[in-house]
């Protein structure tokens, strides 16, 4: 069973001061094995239905720990990337919901769809202000506290 | 002998598909992106390849996490259109070439290259977005098409410079084949963009713009890219831009760009196309 405990700090790969990222490496690899299979199990249009009628039962399937199905019922994306999953099989939990990329990917951010969309048509997220927590001094793992740089998200990203 | 003539670089964005299959591309919104990629289709449609080689990656689709091949190259006769949740795209079957895709495999294995052979496999939007763009919407492909698919999805994929070798040694494997036949190599994914946490959305105009300046002025700067710069400057997915170089690679020493497109956005994408003729 993947296990959800925090790294070891003497273990932290040099990719870990990006803020806002989860780079899906060995060890997240390893961590969201059983979570990226349920979701790669979701090509299957019986397997979308099979999990839509009854979420909690389908995800025993998988070897989930309670934190990974937690995070699946919930639909708390961000979390779901801390614990393993990578995002093209988590897409296909958005696709499942009758989403889109770019709704999840707004989903993250924090933005509403529309001003994720008004945001990328203005060019994109500057990397200025993104490059490392150094230059975010005050962001969190994920990068969402510091409104320094780049374009602030309008409230936080788990917020459904 | 078979020849590489040309390369093709090409973003692979999801929603370019979708806007093709439903009927989009003539929206505001899509319609600069379609009019961008004509130049590179009218080359296509005059120069006529026999063959492409199409370097992609698979999202999660012909491959799940049970295996994770670097590098793989479809050797099927014909390969179907993956549902990646949502459906599979309406657009053929791509047709292969077994022959001359045991050839390639064979030839860069006694190059050191250790390609993993993949006899069976359904291709994704990272194979059929390219195919779109550069072949619009037939009834059926008018190329064969071999699948070289590479690991950019668990970190680290191959560097850079691995994949530059990677191409002259597919550039060696091509001429050693019999047959004459024109071969036209993508190489696909990018440019800068991530799709995924609270910095989803980064787009760096500057990297990409420089990037496209390179691959003919310095391509040996690009190889020399480590991962994490793409990571960190142009977005955690903006690692796809390493299959470019497989397809620089293969075009030989000197090159001459024959269009270039830019474009911010594509969904969450900054998207560019180049077309290089070898010169070599």
């Amino acid at each position: 069973m993947a296990d959800d405990k925090a790294r070891e700090p003497a273990h932290q790969e040099p990719y870990e001061d990006i803020p806002g990222t989860w780079v899906f490496d060995a060890q997240r690899a390893r961590q969201g094995y059983p979570l990226n299979e349920f979701l790669y199990s979701l090509m299957k249009a019986e397997n979308r239905a099979a999990f839509l009628e009854n979420e909690p039962e389908y995800t025993l399937r998988f070897k989930m720990t309670p934190q990974q199905r937690a995070a699946v019922l919930e639909r708390q994306w961000n979390r779901l990337l801390e614990l393993g999953a990578v995002s093209y099989a988590l897409a296909k939990l958005a696709f499942t919901d009758g989403k889109t990329y770019q709704w999840m990917a707004a989903r993250m951010t924090g933005m509403t769809e529309q001003e994720y969309v008004d945001m990328m048509t203005k060019g994109g997220r500057s990397p200025d202000g993104w490059r490392s927590r150094s230059e975010r001094p005050q962001a969190q793992r994920t990068g969402v506290t510091s409104t320094a740089g780049g374009t602030p998200p309008a409230k936080g990203p788990e917020r459904d | 002998m078979a020849r590489i003539i040309a390369g093709m670089g090409t973003s692979h964005t999801p929603a370019i598909g979708v806007a093709v299959d439903t009927g989009k591309m003539d929206q505001p919104y899509w319609r600069p992106l379609f009019a961008g990629y004509e130049p590179a289709r009218r080359w296509m449609a005059q120069t006529k390849p026999d063959v492409v080689i199409m370097v992609y990656n698979d999202h999660v689709n012909a491959f799940d996490f049970k295996v994770i091949p670097t590098f793989a190259i479809g050797c099927a006769e014909e390969f179907a259109i993956a549902d990646e949740g949502w459906g599979a795209r309406p657009v053929p079957p791509v047709k292969g070439y077994p022959e001359f895709a045991a050839h390639l495999v064979q030839s860069l294995v006694l190059d050191e290259f250790d390609i993993t052979i993949v006899n069976e496999m359904q291709v994704d939007h990272g194979f059929t977005v390219p195919m779109s763009l550069a072949f619009g919407s037939p009834a059926e492909w008018p190329v064969r098409a071999i699948p070289l698919a590479v690991n950019v999805i668990q970190y680290p994929a191959p560097t850079g410079h691995r994949c530059y070798m990677l191409g002259k040694a597919i550039r060696a494997a091509v001429e050693s084949w019999h047959e004459d036949l024109k071969v036209v190599i993508f190489g696909t994914g990018g440019m800068s963009h991530q799709i995924q946490g609270p910095r989803a959305g980064l787009v760096n105009s500057e990297f990409d713009i420089a990037f496209l300046d390179d691959l003919s002025r310095d391509p040996e700067r690009l190889a020399r890219i480590p991962p994490l710069e793409y990571l960190r400057d142009a977005g955690a997915e903006a690692i796809e831009l390493v299959m470019w170089l497989v397809m620089r690679g293969a075009l030989g020493e000197r090159v001459k760009e024959i269009t270039r497109f830019y474009r911010v956005p594509a969904s969450s994408t900054a998207v560019g196309t180049i077309v290089l003729e070898s010169q070599s």
